[in-house]
């Protein structure tokens, strides 16, 4: 079996590639590397799902990806660009514009309606009040949820509120769409949906990388990266 | 737009808890409440002295004899007399009038009652140069002074004393040092003007007072009126000028006479209230940055409340710069708001104590803007650990916070 990851490290058109990807826990004397040496490589189109058993370093992976965290050692590039060279504006930017981050416990502000909390991303673009109007409508409509838009998040099924989230994460276009356990708080049938939508996503070509320990989420997608204790054991098309 | 956006956020939170909001605007309103009243206060007092000193017309200076300063010996020597009057009347051309004055504290007798009254024997122009109408009957006429009349006139609350009907006095008899004088007028009531009741004097003819009284030329004081204010200072010199030819002082030697100015002393005294009321606003002002402190301490605590709101916006795309000013912008409205309101109890609170104490109070556009702009720096200030607090937070700890 051919890894994925010695192909694409002769590509350079990667939206993302890390290299050598370490992250050190330090508490006093004592620290975990929740990732070893990690290296990866995800294409512009690709439906890539994350599995491992809880405590293998996915959700440290997804962060430093998300740019919300930085590497203790190894290297990351965000389309193309080196992300330790980042200053904090364009750290900003990149969590902004390049990427969409969607969190298993939805992370909506709860006296925001729908429609407010997917454009709380448009309104750090610097968009004026009808773009924006304009742009979170149209994600709340890819998402379904055209008819809900003035509902607060206490106002909504926890489907919807990942709907909302989901919606949030799209609305700037971003190159690559993250999703870290999306639903870990769901029941099936309604993470079904959601799996579904990130199909249909897909579909649209975004770039997807969504993290699970369930299998039959993980079949969703078009290459499975399996951690294990902060490395990476295996790395194949599903 | 992003900072209308900013000020959107902040006032959603504000009305998110609004009773905490209020409460954490106590010490601001309080702060900016005490510094209007204060200030209201003092200026109202500062107002009360300016309406004086325009009672007082143009400006009338006191001369006096110097003697009591002569070289730090107490002499009682009297140097000023009618001549000098005469003189200052002809000889200083920014003097409009010029009146000598004698007085003394007499017993008066009117029927069975007895009273010690300020007597002062002066000329005619009297009522003109300080300011006073006659209510009933006459002032001292030129013939009642060149006659040494015994004819008296009373101030406009001489007859509530004696108990009678002020229109009826004229004519009447009363008693001036057992010698029996004629009441020919009774006064308008003047108001004090500071100093002492002007009302409760009396007046007779200056050369009644000097023949049956002091028996010389001599007169105590004689007041100078200067029709334009501006000419005071050269009023002064002429003055001095005048009374030193007349004396005979020699170049070098003291003035044996001194010139006062009424309206220094009024100035003199609207500087002391001015002290006082910026004395009594830096203390209310203190009130205010206790309010800083305590607009400090809850951002602190909403800082910590809202780590996760603040992680959410950072992985959304916020920088440190837009948390910065959100938060400061927060602590800003917040203070504006303590302030208008702070305004509001301020402008109160002086609408009561003119109302039920009685004190003239003044509310400025100044100090209102003058509060208003402190609390606003105010807020900015206490407003900076905090929202520097906030934007320094790590997106993805904040986002783990509970
Ligand atoms: N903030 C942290 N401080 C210390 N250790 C952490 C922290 N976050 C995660 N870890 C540790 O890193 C390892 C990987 O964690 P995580 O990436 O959350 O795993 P997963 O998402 O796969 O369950 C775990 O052993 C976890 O205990
Ligand atoms: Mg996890």
């Amino acid at each position: 079996m051919k890894t994925a990851a010695l192909d694409a490290q002769a590509n350079t058109s990667a939206v993302i590639r890390l290299q050598g990807l370490q992250r050190r826990y330090v508490m006093g004397a004592e620290f975990i590397d929740a990732l070893r040496a990690v290296d990866l490589t995800v294409e512009a189109n690709e439906y890539l799902a994350i599995m491992g058993q809880s405590g293998s370093g996915k959700s440290t992976l997804m962060n430093i990806i998300g740019c919300l965290d930085r590497p203790t050692a190894g290297e990351y590039w965000l389309n193309q660009q080196r992300v330790s060279e980042m200053n904090d504006r364009e750290l900003a930017r990149a969590r902004n514009q390049a990427i969409g981050f969607v969190f298993q416990t939805f992370n909506l502000l709860p006296r925001m309606t729908a429609l407010a909390n997917v454009e709380v991303p448009l309104i750090y673009s610097g968009l004026n009040r009808k773009d924006r109007y304009v742009r979170a409508k149209s994600a709340l409509e890819t998402v379904g949820l055209a008819d809900r838009m003035m509902h607060r998040p206490s106002e909504l099924s926890g489907g919807q509120r990942q709907r909302v989230a989901v919606a949030r994460a799209l609305v700037t276009n971003p190159s690559i769409l993250l999703a870290d356990e999306p639903t870990g708080n769901l029941d099936s049938s309604t993470g079904n949906e959601i799996m579904k939508l990130f199909d249909s996503l897909h579909e649209q070509g975004n770039t997807l990388i969504v993290v699970t320990h369930e299998q039959h989420i993980a079949d969703h997608a078009e290459r499975i990266v399996r951690l294990s204790d902060g490395d990476i054991l295996s790395d194949q098309k599903s | 737009m992003l900072i209308t956006e900013t000020i959107r956020i902040s006032l959603m939170s504000i009305r998110g808890n609004l009773f905490r909001a209020l409460l954490t605007m106590l010490g601001i309103i309080i702060g900016v409440g005490a510094v209007i009243t204060m200030v209201a206060l003092g200026t109202g007092a500062q107002r009360a002295i300016d309406e004086q000193m325009a009672a007082l017309g143009g400006d009338i200076l006191s001369i006096q004899s110097s003697s009591w300063f002569s070289r730090g010996v107490a002499r009682d020597q009297q140097t000023l007399t009618t001549d000098d009057a005469m003189a200052l009347a002809v000889g200083s051309e920014h003097v409009s009038d010029v009146v000598p004055e004698i007085s003394s504290r007499f017993q008066i007798k009117y029927g069975n009652k007895n009273f010690n009254l300020t007597t002062i024997g002066t000329t005619p122009n009297y009522p003109d140069v300080h300011g006073f109408t006659l209510a009933h009957g006459e002032f001292i006429s030129p013939a009642d002074n060149s006659a040494r009349r015994r004819v008296v006139v009373l101030g406009s609350e001489i007859p509530g004393m004696l108990e009678v009907d002020a229109a009826l006095l004229v004519g009447q008899k009363v008693q001036i040092r057992s010698i029996t004088f004629e009441i020919i007028g009774v006064m308008e009531a003047k108001g004090g003007s500071g100093w002492r009741n002007p009302d409760d004097d009396i007046w007779i003819p200056l050369s009644t007072a000097q023949f049956r009284v002091t028996g010389n030329e001599f007169v105590q004081t004689i007041s100078a009126k200067v029709s334009d204010a501006s000419t005071v200072p050269m009023a002064m010199l002429e003055i001095e000028r005048v009374l030193r030819r007349e004396h005979g002082v020699l170049p070098g030697k003291d003035n044996d006479f001194a010139i006062m100015n009424r309206k220094q002393f009024a100035q003199s005294r609207q500087e002391a209230t001015q002290v006082f009321t910026y004395l009594l606003a830096g203390i209310a002002g203190v009130s205010l940055v206790v309010g800083g402190i305590g607009i400090m301490n809850i951002m602190l605590v909403t800082v910590t409340e809202r780590t996760r709101e603040i992680g959410v916006r950072k992985a959304l795309g916020a920088t440190k710069g837009n948390i910065l000013l959100q938060f400061l912008v927060e602590s800003t409205i917040l203070c504006l708001l303590g302030g208008l309101l702070g305004l509001a109890l301020g402008a109160g609170a002086s609408a009561l104590l003119a109302k039920y104490a009685g004190w003239q109070t003044v509310v400025t556009s100044e100090s209102a803007i003058m509060a208003f702009g402190f609390s606003a720096a105010v807020g900015m200030i206490f407003g900076i650990w905090p929202a520097k607090r906030a934007a320094g937070l790590d997106p993805i700890e904040a986002l783990r916070h509970e």
